[in-house]
């Protein structure tokens, strides 16, 4: 025992291997809740707490790797740890710990999967996440990515009996393989002629540029497919409301986090001789993802929809980042090369926590109303005080407001974008300093949703009446969301050592440092103390100081006296919770400025309606444009092929004869 | 750090506390002359606060904490927005923990939690100010980062303080970049202070207001402490405004406790100067429906961008 811990590779491999026996332990008794949720569960949270922190302490250490006895004849599978995986891993056994925690407390027995069959999957999903991140060859790889798409879509349509929720799942499962296509043909570019499948063959293979270039873009589609950026977004607002919501937290906080693993890992690690322009297409693309997730999660009356949504935004800032890396890269700019793909690593932790934590809120209250529609929720503060509370720290993270962590990482990337003028390529230079104004205008936007989102859902007077009894989450679902929250303010509080440790992905791929300047531990400076600092735990005690002192001031003046009336609402008196303003309302702005964006159908009443009906449809024009004449066309082509299908066996006997013929002319 | 920064830091906190009333009094009243009524006392806004912190508070029956604690979020957060800008000198201890983005970061942090205090009682009007106040946050935050980056660009760094002295230390031309970026900044300074082309400090027309619909259900202390966050907030916009474009009479440096002395001078005579310039434009322009809001801040964006153009294109 001693002997496995003493390699952190080791050590995480048995512990993703205790991941699996969990997950196979809760298939002895499938239906019994106590066993598969309130020790199993646990259990696996430990398990990840336990590969973060193996992981975190690997950080400084040389590459290890090693060779499992499984896989092809040739081919056995190679696994190997570095700095970047182990910067993964840590989000995976973090966030994960957090949301086993949660779902512990979540799932009931009911309709739909068992809970012992959950919990295989969950756990299946986990483990199988490990293996992407340890993967060092093209075949262990794909297995994993198989195996973790493959297990989340049993997760996604858990509540199978519902046809939306299959319908969702089968639209994830086609975009997954879609995208894992993708990328097997992009490995199959990489290994450059070798035919050797391991990682490292294809650092050494020599690619032609043009070659470079298709395998960048093929893993740009498999990657970005399961990212959802745009426009291969269509399946994320349909999976993540149909899924439990732990398995949604999963799949947005962590899963989609493995595919811009996978993008670091193909175009840092892997690809060698790739130009810097090839840095523009991901900035373009992230970008525009950004801007249309958060514009679309501005106007959506689904609160897991809205929080889908603004994953897409979040995985396009990530995906700019990379881009951004990329160009300085290629311009031989290690320093801001590093700086930005440290904006990107730490954006990644910070969204893997904070939207876990959002995704799991809207599932104790979920549970708790049985209502998922904006429309029919609110004053949830009252009833379900703890999760209202914590979910507001995660709502403020993801809005980036200082001192919390959504602000540390747009700070960095922000940062990185300052210099971008300094790049030797004329126009670039001029345009990306002007993707800052985009990257603010996203984060604001993202401030405009957070508000709409707790505003609607926890402030305000309730909607229903059957509001009234709804019910705080249990221990343990408080404990999953306690820690994902407490992680939104470390991360926030003290960022200086979190990016020392993120740094060592920078050095080991060998894309560039950040200058030593000998900061202190709790102050940011990513260059010199005169360019920029940033020492939010500073700012949080003056924060703090400022309410002291206005508390301080409220008592020496003010009497304290106050009593408790009707609001006054300019005199108005028969207020009710139906006359609120609405979710559709707080959209309202959004569809009146960003109107080019939505395919939208409105159906408004005559003034001779008797019954008056106000509707508007807000449609996706890539769906319209894209995917839904994608179903017919490929329809007509099955129609085309089936014409050859006569049923007749003289037919068939005709086909085999030409087919020998062609043949035979091939070989003569 | 020497006994002089510390002292410059305090005292530039306690001015901006005890001056801010002082500044938007001075408005009113430069408003109040130039639109012919007459105008109210100087110290009109200091007996508006004392009178609000000896009321009675009334609270809304099903408010919730957060109604209650974000006066003083926000309020705390315009105190340490004060202590980052270079009013008096550019020597301030607190200024290395947050540079001129976290200060964007920090007012967008006060305006969230305005909205959402807003947004609790549940009232139309509250929500209603709430998504108006969002939406030109939104507007408006780009432009102001835009404005930001451009001061950044010329003096290579974030880092407030040290912009406003390497500002200073330029000649005295007036540069076209930092022109276009003076005119965005201003027109981000009216929208963002609920100034008139956006919204009316002075009108209680339901309709028509932003940010006194999100106060309607505040009263007594934590009125009083809104009230005082909002004059914190136009005081800081024109500190803002001072150190990146008229960076002249703060205590630059290493500069002793005379300079300190005549900084106080400089900033009240820039301050009156620039209470009567707001009093102007807001006279001579009228209130846009909230439609045309966007408009007005696509302008302020268009001229950073150009200002940034300008200095990447020409150098100047």
């Amino acid at each position: 025992m001693i002997a496995t811990l003493a390699s952190p590779l080791d050590a995480i491999l048995a512990l993703l291997g205790v991941w699996l026996v969990i997950g196979v332990a809760g298939l002895v008794r499938p239906m019994n809740l106590r066993i598969a949720g309130r020790s199993l569960f646990p259990l696996g949270a430990l398990c990840g707490l336990a590969i973060a922190a193996i992981a975190a302490a690997s950080l400084g250490l040389p590459v290890e790797r090693i060779q499992l006895p499984i896989g092809l004849p040739d081919l056995p599978m190679h696994l190997r740890l570095d700095a970047l995986s182990a910067v993964f891993l840590v989000l995976l056994g973090a966030a994960g710990a957090g949301i086993s925690m949660f779902g512990a407390g979540y799932f009931r027995s009911g309709q739909g999967t068992p809970p012992g069959l959950l919990c295989f999957q969950y756990h299946v999903f986990l483990a199988s996440m490990g293996v992407v991140l340890l993967a060092d060859d093209a075949y262990g790889f794909m297995v994993a990515w198989e195996t973790m798409a493959l297990s989340s879509y049993f997760l996604v349509i858990a509540q199978h009996r519902l046809a939306e929720i299959r319908r969702a799942g089968f639209l994830y499962l086609m975009m997954a393989h879609v995208g894992a296509l993708a990328i097997l043909l992009c490995f199959g570019v990489l290994q450059g002629g070798s035919w050797l499948f391991t990682f490292d063959a294809m650092r050494a293979a020599h690619v032609s540029p043009l070659w470079a270039g298709a395998a960048f873009l093929l893993a740009l589609v498999g990657f970005g497919a399961k990212g959802g950026l745009v426009p291969m977004h269509a399946w994320l607002p349909e999976a993540h409301p149909a899924a439990p919501s732990p398995v949604s937290a999963l799949m947005s906080g962590v899963m989609l986090k493995m595919a811009v693993y996978g993008m670091i890992r193909v175009a840092f690690d892997l690809e060698g001789g790739l130009a810097w322009w090839w840095g523009l297409v991901p900035i373009g693309l992230g970008l525009f993802s950004a801007i249309y997730g958060i514009v679309f999660a501005a106007v959506q009356t689904d609160m897991k929809r809205l929080l889908a949504f603004s994953s897409i935004e979040n995985v396009g800032i990530l995906f700019t980042g990379l881009g951004l890396a990329m160009v300085f890269r290629g311009a031989a700019m290690p320093t801001l090369a590093a700086l930005a793909l440290l904006a990107v690593l730490y954006h990644a932790l910070n969204h893997a926590f904070m939207k876990s934590l959002l995704f799991l809120g809207t599932g104790s209250v979920l549970h708790s109303t049985g209502e998922r529609n904006l429309g029919r929720l609110g004053g949830l503060i009252h009833r379900m005080p703890w999760v209202a509370w914590l979910t507001l720290v995660g709502a403020l993270a993801i809005a980036g407001l200082p001192p919390l962590n959504g602000f540390v990482s747009e700070w960095l990337l922000l940062q990185a974008f300052l210099y971008a003028h300094a790049l030797p390529y004329p126009f670039v230079n001029m345009l990306l300093p002007l993707c800052v104004g985009v990257v603010a205008l996203v984060a604001a936007l993202a401030g405009y949703v957070m508000v709409k989102f707790f505003g609607v859902v926890f402030l305000g007077q309730p909607r229903e009446r059957s509001l009234a009894d709804a019910h705080d989450a249990g221990i343990l679902e408080r404990v999953g969301l306690a820690w994902l929250a407490f992680g939104c303010v470390a991360l926030g509080l003290a960022p200086a050592p979190v990016v020392a440790a993120l740094s060592h992905v920078g050095v080991q791929l060998g894309v560039g440092a950040l200058p030593h300047n000998g900061a202190p531990w709790w102050m940011l400076v990513p260059f010199d103390t005169g360019q920029a600092t940033y020492a939010p735990s500073i700012f949080a005690g003056a924060l703090l100081a400022g309410i002291l002192l206005a508390t301080a001031m409220v008592r020496v003046f003010h009497h304290r006296r106050a009593r408790r009336a009707p609001p006054w609402s300019c005199g108005f008196g028969a207020l009710t919770g139906r006359m609120q303003d609405t979710a559709e309302g707080f959209g309202q702005p959004i569809r009146h400025l960003f109107t080019p964006f939505f395919a939208m159908r409105r159906s408004l009443p005559s003034p001779f309606d008797a019954a008056p009906r106000y509707q508007v449809d807000i449609g996706d024009r890539f769906w319209n444009a894209l995917y839904a004449p994608l179903g017919p066309f490929i329809d007509r082509l099955a129609g085309g092929f089936a014409a050859l299908q006569r049923g007749r066996i003289s037919v068939y006997l005709l086909y085999a004869l030409a087919t020998l013929c062609v043949l035979l002319a091939l070989v003569l | 750090m020497k006994p002089v920064d510390w002292f410059t830091q305090v005292l530039e906190v306690a001015a901006a506390l005890a001056a801010a009333p002082l500044f938007q009094g001075w408005v009113n009243q430069c408003r109040a002359w130039l639109q012919n009524r007459r105008a109210p006392p100087l110290l009109q806004t200091y007996r508006g606060l004392r009178k609000l912190f000896h009321k009675d508070a009334v609270i809304a029956l099903h408010a919730s904490p957060l109604f209650r604690a974000a006066p003083y979020v926000v309020f705390s957060a315009m105190l340490a927005a004060a202590a980052i800008i270079p009013s008096m000198g550019t020597r301030l201890p607190f200024s290395a923990a947050a540079d001129a983005i976290a200060l964007v970061g920090l007012f967008a942090t006060a305006r969230v939690f305005l909205s959402l205090a807003a947004m609790d009682i549940g009232t139309p009007f509250g929500t209603l100010g709430a998504r108006r106040e969002m939406m030109v946050g939104f507007l408006a935050e780009p432009a102001l980062l835009m404005v930001v980056f451009v001061t950044a660009l010329i003096s290579a760094t974030t880092s407030l303080p040290v912009m406003s002295e390497r500002m200073a230390t330029q000649s005295l031309a007036l540069s076209p970049s930092l022109a276009f970026t003076a005119v965005a900044f201003t027109m981000v300074l009216l929208a963002e202070n609920g100034r008139i082309p956006i919204d009316n400090p002075a009108t209680h027309l339901e309709l028509t207001m932003i940010h006194e619909a999100m106060l309607l259900e505040y009263s007594a202390r934590h009125l009083a402490l809104m009230e005082w966050s909002a004059a914190l907030k136009l005081f800081n916009y024109a500190c803002i405004g001072f150190a990146l474009f008229i960076p002249w009479g703060p205590a630059m440096g290493g500069a002793g406790p005379f300079a300190l002395s005549a900084a106080i001078p400089a900033l009240a005579l820039k301050l009156a100067a620039a209470g009567g310039a707001l009093a102007l434009i807001e006279t001579l322009s009228a209130k846009l429906r909230v439609f045309r809001a966007p408009e007005f801040l696509a302008t302020a964006f268009l001229f950073a961008v150009l200002g940034l153009l300008v200095h990447l294109l020409l150098g100047a």
